[in-house]
């Protein structure tokens, strides 16, 4: 786990506005939201910022083939044998807020093992690494914007606080997009469909509107199955502007 | 048609297993006589450095083009790409490699701290250009938040902290509704 966001206390300490907004709930909250270190937490609102037309953030980084083999994203196939746990196809697209394709954009995916261990110095989880398994993989979005993961299901781990002494993590992927602009920057985490967790784990949670919450579980998908080999999860991506989740407190 | 965003989640701790890569740091073409130092450290509001974080820059050529290059990733040395990626050290420090843009003098920074539910956006201006939006909405203590510090010596270096929180907070910026 992740000892160093265990001793942060960050659940002690009120929850900010954008973390305790109204919850329109379908599924109340079992878990107080993750609101990160207060220390590290700007004080100030940032600041609105209509961007003119040639702005810098209104283009963005582009990848390529110089950037990402197609080998990029089968985390199964960077060691010498194959990792522990369940073999999982992840999948989806990545699309803007008007559902226009991002083409040829990086996906940066990380994980912890079947065992639920970072290969990461700063993991101090009692469960095993995998030598065959380094949890990092990277894919471009085709023309119609769809990326597509060959991995292992990650395990839980533990998470706790003062609050929560027995908290655990679902299991979760890590994602990292690029959109055509800068400010479509996102970085999030996937989650699975069904999982008993959810509802207790603080991160999920820290997305306040019940409703963006349920956009980070995955489908499961026996189209992107791979037959007697993998188990599918599809996972739409939209890139929305830097702002999604303020914007969505407002409603 | 309007689709509702994936919403954001904290970076976590565990990312610098996948997300820094050899070269990061050197934006400007190995050798490049125009290279300029910009280095600094994150700063949490007791004044404490913030390791592990994630600065990500994109920014014109010196050229003022935007257009960008692949090759970030796996850098060959001779490609301008606009893009980096820099880690902070154990002591909160971190060390970008790069070209003055040209047209607006700013780089665009997206910053990723573990602790933090989300990102944040800010921007490292080169020098305060007369008649731009951002610097005039903000009252000067603020602004001087975003200027990156010419330091003195023989080589083009510029110092930028950002302070999470507190004295001297830097300018964190949310983008209005224009769209690309
Ligand atoms: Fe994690």
């Amino acid at each position: 786990m992740a000892l160093s966001e265990a001793s942060e206390k960050s659940w002690d300490e009120p929850a900010d506005r954008a973390a305790a907004g109204p919850l329109s709930s379908r599924k109340r909250p079992l878990a107080p939201p993750y609101v990160g270190r207060i220390a590290r937490r700007p004080q100030q609102p940032p600041v609105p910022l209509s961007l003119a037309p040639g702005a810098v953030e209104l283009t963005g980084p582009v990848f390529g083939t110089a950037d990402v083999s197609p080998s990029d994203a089968d985390l199964t196939r960077q060691h010498g044998g194959e990792p522990l746990g369940e073999r999982i196809t992840v999948g989806g697209r990545v699309l803007d807020g008007r559902g226009r394709p991002v083409r040829g954009q990086l996906v940066e995916l990380w994980q912890a093992n079947a065992a639920g261990r970072y290969r990461n110095r700063l993991d101090r989880h009692a469960a095993p690494l995998d030598p065959n398994f380094t949890g990092a993989g990277r894919a471009l979005t085709d023309d119609e914007g769809r990326y597509r993961f060959t991995t292992v299901r990650p395990g839980a781990y533990p998470f706790p606080s003062a609050v929560h002494p027995n908290a655990w993590r679902p299991p979760h992927l890590h994602f990292s997009v690029f959109g055509s602009a800068f400010t479509q920057r996102l970085v999030t985490q996937m989650y699975f469909p069904g999982d008993p967790l959810l509802p207790y784990d603080p991160i999920w949670n820290s997305v306040p509107d019940a409703r963006a919450r349920e956009r980070l579980v995955a489908v499961y998908d026996p189209e992107l199955n791979e037959p007697e080999w993998s188990l599918g999860y599809r996972w739409d991506i939209v890139l929305d502007g830097p702002d999604a989740t303020w914007t969505e407190e407002g409603r | 048609m309007t689709l509702p965003a994936t919403p954001a989640q904290t970076i976590g701790p565990f990312h610098g297993t996948a997300l820094p890569f050899p070269g990061g740091a050197d934006l400007a073409p190995a050798g490049h006589p125009q290279t300029v130092t910009v280095h600094g450290r994150v700063l949490d509001g007791d004044g404490a450095p913030v390791p592990d974080a994630l600065l990500e820059f994109w920014q014109a050529a010196p050229d003022g083009s935007l257009t960008g290059a692949p090759g970030s990733l796996r850098r060959d040395g001779g490609v301008f790409t606009g893009f980096a990626r820099v880690p902070t050290g154990g002591d909160g420090r971190y060390a970008l490699r790069t070209l003055v843009p040209g047209g607006a003098p700013y780089l665009a920074l997206c910053l990723m701290v573990p602790g933090l539910v989300r990102h944040l956006f800010t921007r490292v201006y080169f020098r305060f250009p007369e008649g731009d939006p951002l610097l005039a909405a903000l009252p000067p203590d603020r602004r001087a938040t975003l200027l990156a510090a010419p330091e003195p010596g023989p080589h083009r270096s510029y110092r930028f902290d950002v302070r999470l929180r507190g004295t001297a907070e830097t300018v964190f910026l949310r983008f209005g509704p224009a769209r690309p």
